[in-house]
Formats: C-alpha cells, structure tokens, sequence
C-alpha cells in the first residue's frame, strides 16, 4: 500500500548511517580532532532522530490499527538466475516494536555514553561505531527478506566485535572481541546454509513468499526440520545460547553502555526475533520446536547458576543476559511468540537500566567491578542505588513490575503448552527462584551490608547527561508491564488459564530465591572459604571454555601451525631437490676421464648388443 | 555503433606505452611513470568507448565488437580480438587495478625505472589481449606475453628472495601453459581429422566433434593450466612465494588481475569447447575449489608474514571462483564472476596496504609489527575495511559473490557446498587475526621511531576509490550481472545442450542436435571488422 509517511521509514536506518559516515570521515577533512560536544550531537542525534520517526510512523500508522503492516521497496538489489532480491522494508506490529527498542533505548543509551565517554581519546570513533550498529541492527528488524536480514546480522557481528575490542590496546580486549566475532560466525555459517536449504527448496528468499509457500508444507518434513535447526544454529550464536554462549561473559571487555545496547537490549534479541518472524517454519517441526524450548530451558538454567558465584559486577548481569533470553527461547519453543517478544521488550528496559547503573557504580568506584570490594554504597549513591533496586525488582519479576508480566505468561504459555506439570515449566519456576537468588544478591552486596575495600573513595559519578536516560529507564522498566504490545496479528491470539496454585507458584518462587540471598548475603556473609568444586564449575560457566579449548581451538592452531611451511610445497621442493640429487649423480659420470668413457662406451655396447641378441 | 579498431589500439597504446616509458626514463629521471599513467589513462578513455554498451540495458547479442584479420593463412590462424560483456568488466579492472598500482605504488621504484614500468605495462597489455584473444593461438601468444615480464619484475624488483619466487613462478606458469599448447593443437588437430579445415578460431572450435575420451584429456590440459593460475590446490605454492617476494606493483597486477585470467579460461574456453567432460569433471573441480577455500583460510591463519598471509587468503578467495563455475548453474556461475572482481579489489588493495607498511616499517613480520592503529589511525581504518571485506560482509561485494556462489552450488554439491561455507569461518579468523597482530594490542618497539606518516593524499585516494567500488558492488551489483548474462548463458547453454545429449544417448529416441548457439558467435571475417 502507497501511503504518506512512507518515505519515513527509509530514513530511519539512514539517519545513524549517516551519522557514522560523518564520523569517520572528520580525518579525511582535517587533522584536527572534532570537539566532543559536536561529536555527540551528531552521534546522539542521528539516533535520536530516527527514535523521533520511529514514534512518528507509529502515531500515523499504527496506532489504533493492530493488523497494520507497510511495505516500502528502495531498489532492486540483484536478480539472478532465479534468485531475487529487493533491498526492500516490511513492518508489521512486531517490526515496530522492535524498531521502537532499538531506536528508543539505543537513544537513551547514546545519550547515557556522551556523559559516560567524556575524555575517552577514541570519542569519535565510539560513536562511530555505536552509529553504525544502530543502521545495522535496523535493517535487521526491517528486511523483507532474509539476506538483507543477513546483511544487518553480520553488520551487528562487526560493530559489536569492534566495540568489544574498543579499548584496543589490551591484547584481552581484542581476544575477548573476537572469540565473539568467531563464535557467532559459527552460528551465523549454519544459519547462511539455511538460507541456501530454504532458497533450494522454496526458491525464494523473501520473508513473506517463504511463509506463503510454507502454508503448504508438509509439517515435520526432514528439510524443514534441517532448515528450522540450522535457523536456530544462528540464533544461538547471536543470542548466547546454548552450545554457543561462551562469547557473551567475555564480550564485558567493552565500554558499559556498549554492553547495556548490544550485548544486553538488542543485538543478542536479534535470534529471538530471528524466530518470531519465522515462527511459521518453526511451527511446521515439533524437532526444531522441542530444541528451541531445551535450549531455553537448559541456558536458563546453566547461566543462572553461573551468575550465582561471579564476582565481577558486569559478569553476573552477563549470565543473567543468557538466562533471560533463555527464557524468551523457552517462550519461543512453547509457541508463546508474543510472550518471548514481551520480555524481549521488557528484558531490554531493565536489562539496560542495570548495565548503565553498574556502569554508573564502576565509575563512581573508579573503574572497580569485583563485587566483593564493593558494600553499602546505598548511602553514597542513592540515586544509582534506587534505579539499580527496580532493576533487580524487574529482574526477579516482582509483582507489578514490568518483568513479572512478561514473565509470568510465559511460564502460563509453558504450563498450557503441555497441558499440565512439564519439565520445561519447571525449568521456568526454578529459574525464577534462581534469578531472585542471583539478583538480590548483587544488590545486597553492593549496596548493603559492611563498605569494601573499594566503596570508600565512592563519589557519585551521574553526570545530568546520564541521569536522564537512567530515570527515563527505570520508568520503563516499572511501567513497561502495561506497554504489551497488539502482535496478535502477527502470531495469533494467546490465552489460556492455569490453576491457582500454579499462578501462586510461579509468583513466590522469586520471593523464596530473595529471602535466600537475605540469608546468605546478610546474616552468613562470613569470609571467603576455599571454594568447592560445584563453585569452581559454575564460576567459569560450567567449563565450555575449557571444553572447546581443549577440543577444538589448540588442535586447530597446533594442526595450522604444523603446516605453516604448507606440506604441498615439499612435494614440489622435494621434486626441485630428487631432480638435483639426480643432476648430481649424472654429473659425476662426466669427470674428463677417457678410461671412465671408454669403459662406459664398451659397458654400453655390449649391453645394448645384448638386448638385440635377446629380442 | 563499432569501434572495431578499439580493441587492438588499447593493446598497442599498452605496448608502445611500455617502450616510450623505458625510452623516457633515459631522458628525464621519473618521466616513465608519468609515461605509464598517461598511456594506462588513454587505454581506459578508449575502453570508455564501450560506456554505451554497457549502459544500453536493450542490447542484444553478446559480442560488442570484434576484429579479425588474417595472421598466418596456412594453419588457419588469426588475429581475432572480440570483446563482450564478461571481457568489458575484466578490462575495466585490469586497466583500473593497473592504474591503482600505479597510484598505490607511486614512488617506491626508486632503480631501473623504465625498465620497471615497460614490464608493468607489457604484463598488462598481455592481460587485455588474454580477455579479448578468440583465436586459442593468438590467446596462448598473449598468454605467454603477460608472464615474462612479470617474471621480471619479480626477479628485479621483489622482495628478499626474489630468485627463488621468481624461477618457482616461471616453471609452474611454463609448465602448465605447455599443457594447455599441447592441448590446443591436439584440439585444432582433431578437428581438422574430422572436418578437413586447420582453424584456431574459437568459434570454429566449439563445433569440434571429440570423442569423449579425447574431450576429457583436452580439458585436463586447459584445466590444470587455467587451475595453476587461479590457483587451486594443488597447484597453488607458487603463489606464497610469488605474491610475497613480488614488489608491492607486482602483487596488486598478480593478484588482482592475473589470477583472474586462470578464471576467465575456465569459462571462457575449458567449460564452452569440452561441455561434457567439464560435466564429468565438475564434481572434483568443485571439490577441489572448497578445499582450496579451507585450506587457503587455514594457511593463511598460521602465517606470520603479512603479506603471505593475505596471499593465502587468494587462494580461499580464488575456490570460491573455481567452486561456483563447476557448479554449472547461473547463480553460481554469476558469483563467481562477481568474486573476480570483488577479490581483485579487495586484495589489490590489502597488498597496497602491506606494501605502505612495508615502506614505512620496514617489516612484513606480524611479530615485530602491533599496535599501529595509535600512530596510524588513518591506514588502520583502511585495513579494517578491507580486512572486514575480506572475511565476506554483507553489503561488500565480496559478500554478494560468496553468497552467490555458495547458494548456487548448494544445488550441485550439498557437502561441498557445506565445506566451503565452513571457509567463512576461517576467513574471519585470519582476517581478524591480522587486525590484532598488526594494529591493535600495545604499540611495539618498531613504530616508535616517530618518523611514522599516516596514508597521504594519494593513497587515501587510491584505496577510498576502491573502498566505494566494493560498497557499490555490495549494495548495487545489478549491472555487473546484466553485463556479463550473455557470456555466462553462452557457457551454460553448450553445458546444458550436452545434458540433453546425454540424456537423449539415454533415452534412445533422439534426433537432431543442432548447436543453437551458432547464431550467437560474430561472424568470421577476413577482412576485418564488423559483427552484427
């Protein structure tokens, strides 16, 4: 449909684009540095004004018409023997949610860093970056088909591999930054091969024609299942699932807020929606649908417990990411599409409160994360210590925060699911109770009980430039519940009832994980034992690390260094070298001596007679 | 409109530019390579002259022009130079990469001038007789023109050493090209046993009537010639050697634009002439060409010298190439064209960028090197830029032509298909790899000399101009595709009319087999001139 307005949505992923093309071409105009303030207004407004058209193109096409979509087509991007490509736009309601998340908390979150950068040689070249993931992570959401989502998921890779590595000069950094490029390339591989599976069997690429032609599909058909599969081979990498998750801990090496926007609100979510928009492949296999669920359910449960022991501030809001999104995985895997999409939404709110407040915390403590050293900072930094407090709430899903609405109907969805008690609701219940644990237990330690060694030289680092955004976060993140979005026109209606003492479980199970983190944190907190095995494990998150290293990373540099003088080059050197040896021997048999030839001459001709005389 | 005579003119300015410029060194200290820029600039306003052609969406026909004048009458052997849409795109890299080279390379010959820029030049008029060559004579004639002179300035001008690389690259390039001469006559030979008539002429050629025995060994001979230049496993280990030693001139011409013509042959002569042993063949060819793409990735990864590393990465690169054109399909065939120039792009300017650095540090070792992005903020980007191409993202045409080729031949070879994918991983490996061994982490000892300069004005030039050409061809690529249709659907069409016959010899009811492609051909004329 042609309508006004249209034009608007072109402009939105432009915008940052453009915002980062400036950037990095300030050097190519002069050698001089551009000024912070000027930095920041192109950085923070570019994504600002595509925040201000996104809620623009909901005011005049969406709001009030739940069953809106637009489709806006800029160019034929090629067309081959078949295979067609536009580089063209799709919005339904679930675009638009995610458009409104990325450009509205990528906003708040550019606005947070321009106080939080300050001084930071590389200014520029952070906004830059952080620009350029805003376009990418756009055009993600916004493609009508799956290579240009392809396009804006590599794109996202790239800039969150760059921002990773920001602080560039500690070799760490740029180790954690590409075991994150790496390990989600892996997944991205099995996803490219999906899309080749699709496009052999669908011949299209294009979202929309390949769910068209999918309503005619065989359900649980092996190629579907295969494609569905690799899809969520994708997924996992991006979203930090399992067996892919070990990238996302390590991915803290980068500036906080880069891991408030990327590694927390958005990008990871790319493979919850990546699933959303392709539910009804998924739906046609009861394989991949029982996968995605385990893999929710397990890395819910994994990473909960391994942000039960860390130590490092950043870290535990790390493993609480991978449980999170497993429970929108679980969500997914239970057919509970908008109620994976809802935490996604509220997940994002609260999610990055955290991050920007623990980044908050670290640079009031002057750049201290243990946790251990930290202790009753409530008194020092109570602004940081209010906002920090609804984030934990909204993380445990108290009651009436925006997180127990999300996450409540997805343990409900779990529950109708399988029509009655199941393991993967209960998976969902005990990770309740463990992110109840884990939560409070962070902000216990923080900000309760004895100061540590750190929390005396606190002083409240809150720039005005950074308040905003935190206040305007936690209102989210509190109010979020009431913001559920109208996808049922993309997904279906939801519904369904569970008994009473179901609801009642689900809503005291964090209740029960808090008073344990009381107990622990407040009346037991003796000091440090030697730690046990289980702590050991579950502090390095369940030993991946090890595994992989041990399994596949020192085999593959040990067999490419082995080879580095490349074994088919000796075949040819040693070719070179027989030929010489040869030319040697030869050689030899030509020493001026007129004995030595004469008696060859005769050796020869006798044998050459006797060859006749044999023939 | 024809310009029949375009053709050979920019071959001639490419020749006698080659003299002038060895002449003018004798005259003026640095006169040569102004000598070189002109007579390349003239070269590309005359390639120029085909804009219409390639902008005029409505063409029909695949042959823009050709020209073909009697040579040697008695063997049937012509000067028959032919352009179309496949020959336009690789003429505009070659002349583009020749003038890149040269702009890249502006003041690092600092002996022998002339004599350097003659061979530049001479290699490069080879390269455009290869593309434009119908007559296998004349092909195999321009063929051997463009590796002399290479030889010699590996030789003169590389690196440490030099002679090795240098002899390493004359016997694997002579001894696959004696091959392919081989093949070539044996090929003229039976087709005159069978017709009565000594003809190299292509056109006549693709009639030829082979047993499919002979087919196959006749392919062989072009293929493992066309195989060594690409380079494709086994045949590579010239290249290291060859890419690292070359002057930083000589690995952008090597690499950007010679390895292509190992490509070009492939589609050019080894698929259309032997249609049904190329499709006996294709399964290990694309084999080999995945292969080559993870073994490539994985050498490139181990290597400790910069500019070896990236010229493992070619041979990843190039299996791509090798892969998608024995997949046998548009799509891949298509990618593969795309990966051509894609990879010329991206690696002439990595080999520029290597080269810079060579310049200023002194050094190729990613050991000794570290932490540059501080002192060289704008050439780190660049190298991020064409590093980030190089492992193939999205919006870069690289992407678009691995994409292509891997979506096409997953139709013809699932697990092949699946290895090469694999590729994808490793070369995100040593891409990034490179990023943090020479540009991030702590400074080192070497570049703190505080002599450091940051690209200037030319370079950044240079290398921004081929920057935009692959976001273009990432976000664009429509027009490459349209140019190069008719060349790829040639190709195709005698490929598939052999399938038919194959599956006409097994369903026994067939009758007539008419090679429709005939109509496609410019017509033979001895005078010279004009196709239809």
């Amino acid at each position: 449909m042609e309508e006004t307005g249209v034009g608007i949505v072109g402009w939105i992923p432009l915008l940052p684009l453009l915002g980062f093309l400036l950037l990095i071409s300030v050097p190519l105009v002069s050698d001089r540095e551009l000024p912070e303030k000027a930095t920041a207004i192109i950085g923070v407004g570019s994504v600002g004004l595509a925040a201000l058209l996104t809620g623009l193109l909901a005011a005049t096409h969406f709001a009030g018409n739940a069953g809106a979509t637009l489709a806006v087509s800029l160019w034929q991007w090629l067309s081959v023997g078949g295979l067609q490509l536009g580089f063209d736009f799709y919005l339904d309601w679930l675009t638009l949610v995610m458009l409104s998340v990325v450009t509205g908390v990528g906003f708040l979150i550019h606005l947070y860093s321009a106080g939080y950068m300050r001084g930071d040689s590389g200014y520029r070249r952070y906004f830059a970056y952080l620009n350029l993931f805003v376009c990418a992570m756009l055009l993600l959401v916004l493609a009508d088909n799956l290579v240009l989502l392809y396009l804006g998921w590599e794109g996202v890779g790239l800039c969150s591999y760059l921002l990773i590595g920001f602080w560039y000069r500690d070799p760490a950094n740029g180790a954690a930054a590409r075991k994150a490029f790496i390990v989600t390339r892996i997944g991205d591989t099995a996803m490219a091969i999906g899309l080749f599976l699709l496009f052999n069997e669908f011949a299209t690429l294009n979202i929309r024609e390949l769910i068209g032609a999918l309503s005619s599909a065989q359900p649980n058909d092996a190629t579907i299942t295969l494609a569905a599969l690799l899809l969520l081979g994708g997924a996992v990498g991006k979203s930090a699932q399992l067996p892919l998750q070990t990238w996302l801990p390590d991915a803290m090496a980068g500036p906080t807020p880069v891991s408030a926007l990327i590694h927390a609100a958005t990008m990871v979510t790319a493979g919850v929606y990546l699933i959303a928009r392709m539910h009804p492949l998924f739906v046609l296999s009861e394989t991949a649908m029982s996968a995605v669920a385990i893999v929710g359910a397990l890395t819910l449960l994994l990473a909960g417990c391994s942000a039960l022991v860390q130590s490092d501030i950043k870290r535990v809001l790390a493993y609480s990411t991978i449980s999170q999104i497993g429970y929108m995985f679980l969500a997914l895997g239970v057919g509970a599409w908008s109620g994976a999409i809802f935490h996604l939404i509220t997940h994002a709110f609260f999610k990055a409160l955290l991050f920007l407040v623990a980044g908050s915390v670290i640079l009031s403590l002057h750049h201290e994360q243990d946790i251990f050293r930290m202790g009753g900072l409530r008194r020092k930094i109570p602004f940081t210590f209010i906002c920090f407090l609804i984030g934990c709430a909204c993380l445990a899903a108290l009651p009436f925060t925006s997180g127990f609405y999300s996450k409540d109907q997805i343990l409900l969805s779990a529950w109708n699911f399988h029509r009655g008690f199941n393991g993967i609701w209960l998976a969902g219940v005990v990770g309740a109770l463990i992110t109840g644990l884990y939560s409070f237990r962070l902000l216990l330690l923080v900000f309760f009980g004895r100061e540590g060694s750190a929390s005396a030289h606190c002083e409240d680092a809150n720039r005005p430039v950074m308040t905003l955004p935190l206040v305007a976060l936690a209102v989210l993140a509190l109010l979020g519940g009431l913001l559920a979005p109208p996808l049922q026109s993309v997904f279906g209606a939801a519904g369904g009832h569970a008994p009473m003492w179901v609801e009642a479980i689900a809503i005291a199970a964090p209740f029960v994980g808090i008073a344990i983190a009381c107990w622990l944190c407040l009346y037991r907190r003796t000091p440090e034992k030697a730690p046990s095995t289980l702590y050991k494990l579950w502090y390095s998150g369940w030993g991946f690390d090890r595994l992989y290293d041990t399994l596949l990373v020192r085999p593959f540099v040990a067999l490419a260094r082995l080879n580095r003088n490349d074994i088919v080059d000796r075949f040819y050197s040693g070719t070179a070298a027989a030929s010489r040896q040869l030319h040697g021997l030869i050689s030899l048999s030509q020493n001026g001596q007129v004995r030595w030839y004469m008696a060859t001459l005769a050796v020869g001709t006798i044998l050459f007679l006797a060859l006749l005389v044999a023939l | 409109m024809m310009l029949s005579i375009t053709l050979p003119a920019i071959i001639a300015v490419l020749f006698l530019g080659g003299i002038l410029a060895w002449l003018a060194e004798r005259w003026k200290d640095g006169a040569s390579r102004w000598v070189a820029l002109l007579s390349l600039l003239l070269a590309s306003i005359l390639l120029a002259g085909y804009w219409p052609q390639f902008t005029d969406a409505s063409r029909v026909g695949l042959w823009w022009d050709s020209l073909q004048l009697s040579w040697i009458p008695r063997f049937g052997i012509t000067f028959f130079l032919a352009l179309d849409g496949l020959g336009f795109l690789l003429l505009a890299l070659t002349l583009s990469m020749g003038l890149f080279g040269l702009a890249a390379t502006w003041r690092d010959i600092d002996f022998r001038r002339g004599f350097f820029y003659f061979n530049y030049l001479w290699t490069l008029a080879g390269v455009v007789g290869v593309f434009t060559a119908m007559d296998l004579f004349l092909f195999f004639f321009f063929w051997e023109v463009m590796l002399v002179p290479m030889l010699f300035l590996i030789a003169i001008w590389g690196y440490e050493q030099r002679l090795y690389a240098a002899i390493k690259f004359f016997i694997f390039t002579q001894a696959s090209s004696l091959l392919m001469l081989i093949a070539i006559v044996a090929l003229v030979f039976l087709h005159y046993n069978a017709s009565g008539q000594v003809t190299f002429n292509y056109r006549e050629l693709l009639a030829a009537e082979l047993s499919p025995t002979a087919g196959y060994w006749l392919m062989l001979g072009f293929f493992i010639a066309f195989a060594v230049k690409l380079p494709a496993l086994p045949l590579h280990p010239w290249l290291p050697d060859a890419h690292t030693q070359a002057p930083t001139a000589g690995s952008i011409l090597l690499a950007a634009i010679l390895l292509k013509t190992g490509a070009y042959g492939l589609l050019r002569f080894t698929l259309p002439l032997f249609p049904e042993a190329s499709i006996a063949f294709a399964p290990v060819a694309m084999a080999i060409g995945a292969v080559s793409v993870v073994y490539g990735a994985v050498m490139a990864f181990a290597q400790r010298d910069m500019k070896r590393l990236v010229a493992y990465s070619s041979v990843s690169h190039m299996g791509f190439v090798l892969l998608g054109l024995y997949a046998l399909n548009t799509i891949a065939i298509q990618g593969a064209v795309m990966q051509m120039i894609a990879h010329g792009l991206s690696t002439a300017a990595l080999f520029a960028l290597v080269g810079a650095l060579q310049q200023r540090l002194h050094s190729r070792d990613m050991d000794e090197l570290g932490g540059l992005w501080a002192g060289l903020p704008k050439l780190s980007a660049v190298a991020l830029f064409f590093a980030v191409a190089s492992l193939g993202l999205p919006g870069l045409g690289n992407f678009i032509a691995e994409f292509l080729v891997l979506v096409g031949s997953f139709d013809s070879g699932r697990w092949v298909t699946v290895v090469a994918a694999i590729g994808l991983i490793g070369a995100a490996l040593y891409a990034l790899l490179m990023m943090q061994r020479v540009f991030f982490g702590e400074a080192k000892k070497i570049n703190t000399d505080g002599l450091l300069r940051d690209l200037n004005g030319r370079e950044t030039v240079a290398l921004l101009a081929l920057a935009v050409g692959l976001v273009f061809l990432g976000l664009r690529p429509q027009g490459v595709f349209d140019t190069a249709e008719p060349a790829v659907a040639g190709a195709l069409q005698r490929i598939d009319s052999a399938l038919a016959e194959k599956s006409r010899d097994a369903v026994p009811l067939a009758t007539s087999n008419a090679h429709s492609t005939e109509a496609r051909w410019p017509h033979s004329n001895p005078e010279g001139g004009i196709s239809p």
